[in-house]
């Protein structure tokens, strides 16, 4: 493997503006990477070499002509594929999108483009992100590089997987109920999910607007905070986008102090059924904090137990109605019925035939939910919890800057163990859900691998709205000190895959 | 279509009690529309002013046109509502191929404006004041156009055309409370009702507000009940009704309709009804319950709408003046006496008359012309007055001529047709058609004294005194002339040479 494609971001870019490496060379080694692995980890839907060479070459030339380029400029990204792209396919793993070509990019998009980054390819996830495992992508699931028998997380599995096997050093996620947080706390790597509103949702294929949140995927804080600084910022285009700027968060990566910082440790967030390894590291994360001069604080979030009734109810309602625009009429798949073409069966036929068993599992959900009569009961409660979530975490940022708990129960399962059972693949979120309910900031970054399984385990790290910025202070200090005790990155950790080809 | 069996409408307001309510779409006038930045122009190519945004593509958002806002805002104010400090958008959730979203946009719980009235006046001179429950904001749908079947209608087309020029461009849905007390007067009522919000709407510029393109549509909600009984009857809801006078025939056959059921006995269906000009008839659409179930939810895509109180105060300072202040003021200026006035606003021609007079004309020239030979035309064409292609401008120009004395009344009128068809101004015409009098003395002397030649008596009597034996006279030289000699000056002629 080429050593290029191991090393962290920051320092890619650091050689790109030296001229050290070409972005040519850069992007050409990870889709090497990619043509050798990919076909086992299965992170991609959709790659063009050539698109991603041409916008290579065309940095390397501006740079070569002395243009002032963007700080990130020829680094290569990869996309989650819910996000529009002009030149690529864009499915939201979903069958009833195979091969539609949007016309616009998304914002996000359009600002990776603007600085120059070369995009690898479109990353796989469940489709339409519901999902905690990418085993609803309706193109096949991505696979865990720690183990491949294993599940990458959902529902952003491709964007975690992509990062985790070197095939990209950075990736786009999106969170809504932690499908940035969970992928990445199974695969030894760092996502953060940023406060509601920081960065655009205009082109990310709506799964639950009020929930749904774009954000970066990396092996390294800082990584993730240069991409965060990328994508944020206000747009005309989503009226929910925050107006104001949340700063840098490639400072606060680079502070590596939490000396005097409150972190509350929340009581509901850890005991039973979180695995005993996932626990371990996690108390171990509490006493590094606290060695380095943290004032670790216990609080109380006593809704918390109500959280993922509430999403899953808020969450299949807004989904039912944004999913209502797939009628096969204007673009996407259209199936002709049996029998009379009506409007209505032709409809009923696409959608029958271009939705997957868990997208329907929550359209059903959602219109129920917001039916008359059970509006109140159903849609109309959750609406009250979440206002009740979000007082939790008012008191429980009275006490602490900031909150953490492990990101997920468990360490990554296996593919098809919890298939079955959509109840328990709900429970994986049980951690994250509350940020996305509130529309907090939650970063999930590698906590070492828990003794049974010798598997990645995460951290979550949670700050009031707008304080972004604290999570990448603490996520950088507390990364920094588990490098010094297991004397390299997370990441290095994990097995070489096989090469083909 | 089944023939509906109608009571006579005396007999029916004798048995029962009638209750309306209705419903005023009005299309803003926006550059752009509601939730994107595609033009808002009627006419245009099918399909061209669309965008992500309005044709609902995977990962598109809308954002709220602030003029939109405004202009709703206006509308709340100019019908004495309460303006939402928090006003939220909602879903409207139901699966149709014009609304590309299969939800439209929508107001629902918490609509911008709220509780007020609006005062108006009928034809008999009686004053009734409409309580308005709400004003709010959403967005129109795509035009559909069914193609194959007998009906128009979608059940049994062959396949059906979308044109989403339509689609996003902003509406104000105005809604009132049930309207009770008026009587017979009920489709008057409604008409007025109609008229004013119009009037209003125009009159802040926000809307076109023109009925035949849609910009103000109605629908009329009719129930009856006997009288003295508290709970309200059966509704139906006639849709889309397009002109004032479709609103009074739609409403006054829906009494007479009803009226003839429940004195059989026969329950009224809760069912949406569409009007037929042609057929001076309404037809049963789809059946509507209360528990239509739209699934509202609040809109996550947007943020609720706070106008700041300093918005609001400006937007209330800029209104313009109220319906029944313009009349008083305008019947002043004209100098109309009541009865010319009422046929003025019945006929919904105070703008036109306006329009006319600030061209020039007279008022009075102006009120004759459209209340006279105009809404002659109107009605041979079975259309609403207001409707007729022709501008103040023409009309006042036209007035001028006649009042020039180049042009008489039956070459006013002959001009007037042709203004009609499109072919200019009434200048224009003339100068191309060659129309003016003939007011060459020589021309007309040359034509008096060859009737004269037939009917030699007749300088004889004129010097008697005995006047009406020039009319044959004159009658012969305007024949002669082909109508293009104006009598005035003929009759002048003929006394001179009497006299001579």
């Amino acid at each position: 493997m080429s050593e290029l494609i191991r090393k962290n971001a920051s320092e890619l870019v650091e050689l790109l503006k030296s001229g050290q490496v070409s972005s040519v060379e850069l992007t050409k080694a990870h889709l090497d990477r990619s043509a050798a692995v990919d076909q086992d980890v299965h992170s991609y839907l959709y790659q063009n070499p050539e698109t991603a060479l041409a916008a290579a070459a065309d940095i390397d030339r501006r740079r070569a002509a002395g243009e002032q380029l963007h700080e990130l400029a020829g680094l290569p990204i990869a996309v989650k594929d819910n996000l529009t792209t002009t030149d690529a396919p864009t499915t939201s793993g979903s069958k009833i999108l195979e091969g539609w070509i949007p016309p616009y990019d998304s914002t996000v998009v359009k600002k990776i483009r603007a600085a120059g980054l070369p995009i690898l390819g479109k990353t796989n996830l469940d489709e339409f992100a519901m999902g905690s495992s990418t085993e609803f992508s309706a193109f096949g699931p991505s696979r865990n590089p720690w183990d491949l028998t294993r599940i990458p997380g959902g529902s952003g599995g491709g964007s975690s997987s992509v990062v985790a096997s070197f095939q990209a050093p950075v990736a786009i996620g999106s969170d809504t109920g932690g499908s940035i947080r969970f992928p990445a706390s199974v695969t030894g790597t760092v996502g953060n999910k940023p406060t509601y509103g920081a960065v655009s949702r205009y082109g990310l294929i709506a799964l639950a607007s009020s929930l749904d949140q774009v954000g970066p995927v990396s092996r390294n804080v800082l990584d993730s905070a240069l991409i965060q600084d990328l994508i944020a910022g206000h747009d005309p285009h989503d009226s929910t986008s925050l107006p104001e700027s949340l700063g840098s968060m490639a400072d606060a990566a680079r502070k590596l102090d939490v000396k005097g910082m409150r972190i509350g440790v929340i009581k509901e967030l850890m005991g039973e059924g979180f695995q005993p390894g996932v626990m371990n590291r996690f108390k171990e994360s509490i006493n590094l904090l606290q060695q380095a001069g943290a004032e670790i604080v216990e609080v109380s979030c006593p809704n918390f137990e109500y959280a993922i009734a509430a999403y899953y109810l808020i969450l299949p309602a807004e989904a039912s109605s944004n999913l209502a625009k797939f009628d096969s009429v204007r673009f996407g798949l259209r199936v002709a019925p049996e029998g009379n073409p009506t409007i209505e069966r032709v409809m009923a036929a696409t959608r029958e035939a271009g939705f997957g068993p868990e997208v329907k599992r929550r359209i059903i959900l959602g219109t129920y939910a917001l039916s008359s009569g059970s509006y109140e009961h159903f849609y109309g409660a959750a609406l009250k919890v979440r206002t009740l979530i979000q007082r939790d975490f008012a008191a429980a940022f009275e006490k602490a800057d900031v909150l953490i708990s492990p990101t997920a129960p468990t360490t990554a399962f296996k593919i098809g163990e919890k298939l079955e059972d959509p109840l328990a693949m709900y429970l994986n979120d049980i951690a994250t859900i509350p940020a996305n309910l509130a529309g907090i900031p939650g970063m999930s970054i590698p906590n070492g691998l828990a003794d049974e399984d010798g598997l990645p385990t995460g951290i979550q790290l949670l700050a009031p709205a707008r304080a972004d910025a604290r999570l990448y202070q603490v996520g950088a200090a507390l990364e920094k000190m588990h490098e010094d005790i297991w004397g390299k990155r997370m990441i290095d950790f994990a097995p070489e895959l096989e090469v083909r080809s | 279509m089944a023939k509906d069996e109608l009571m006579n409408y005396e007999k029916a307001l004798e048995m029962f009690e009638v209750v309306i309510g209705l419903e005023v779409h009005v299309e803003l006038n926006t550059k752009t529309k509601m939730f994107c930045g595609c033009r808002n122009e009627f006419g245009d190519e099918p399909n061209t002013n669309v965008c992500p945004i309005c044709i609902a593509l995977p990962g598109a958002l809308p954002a709220v046109n602030r003029t939109a806002v405004e202009s709703s805002i206006s509308i709340g104010l100019a019908l004495g509502c309460e303006i939402a400090p928090n006003g939220r958008f909602a879903r409207k959730n139901y699966f149709y191929p014009d609304l590309a979203k299969n939800f439209q946009t929508s107001q629902y719980d918490e609509p911008i404006a709220f509780e007020g009235e609006l005062t108006v006046e009928l034809p008999s001179g009686s004053v009734h004041t409409v309580q308005i429950e709400r004003a709010h904001m959403e967005e129109d749908a795509g035009k559909l156009t069914h193609i194959g079947g007998s009906t128009g209608r979608i059940q049994g087309a062959e396949y059906s055309l979308v044109d989403y020029n339509r689609a996003g461009v902003p509406l104000v849905e105005i809604v009132t409370k049930p309207v009770y007390g008026a009587g017979a007067e009920a489709p008057e009522l409604a008409a007025a009702y109609v008229r004013s919000v119009r009037e209003i709407v125009k009159g802040l510029g926000v809307s076109d507000a023109k009925m035949e393109r849609g910009n103000v549509r109605c629908d009329a909600n009719v129930s009856l009940r006997p009288h003295g009984q508290e709970k309200l009857g059966t509704r139906t809801e006639t849709k889309n009704v397009n002109s004032l006078r479709s609103i009074e025939r739609a409403v006054r056959y829906e009494i007479q309709r009803q009226a003839a059921l429940l004195a059989k006995g026969t329950a009224i269906i809760q069912e949406t009804r569409h009007w037929h000009e042609d057929k001076g008839a309404t037809s049963a659409g789809r059946p509507k319950s209360d528990a239509d179930d739209y699934r509202y939810f609040p809109e996550p895509d947007l943020v609720p709408v706070q106008p700041s109180k300093e918005l609001i105060e400006s937007l209330r300072a800029k209104l313009p003046e109220k319906p029944a202040d313009r009349r008083k003021r305008v019947q002043a200026e004209w100098g109309f006496a009541d009865l010319e006035f009422r046929d003025v606003v019945n006929a919904d021609l105070l703008d036109q008359i306006e329009e006319t007079v600030k061209a020039g004309a007279k008022p009075q020239a102006a009120r004759k012309w459209w209340t006279g030979e105009l809404a002659r035309i109107a009605n041979s064409e079975n259309m609403d007055v207001t409707e007729l292609e022709i501008s103040g401008a023409h009309v006042a120009e036209l007035a001028q001529l006649v009042d020039a004395g180049k042009l008489n009344d039956r070459l006013a009128r002959e001009v007037l047709t042709y203004v009609l068809a499109g072919e200019g101004s009434p200048a224009e015409i003339v100068a191309a058609r060659g129309l003016e009098v003939v007011s060459d003395d020589g021309a007309l002397i040359a034509a008096i004294d060859a009737a004269l030649a037939k009917q030699p008596d007749v300088l004889d009597a004129i010097r008697e005194g005995r006047m009406q034996a020039a009319g044959a006279v004159i009658g012969a030289v305007m024949q002669a002339m082909k109508g293009s000699a104006d009598a005035g000056r003929v009759r002048e002629l003929l006394i001179q040479k009497a006299n001579a």
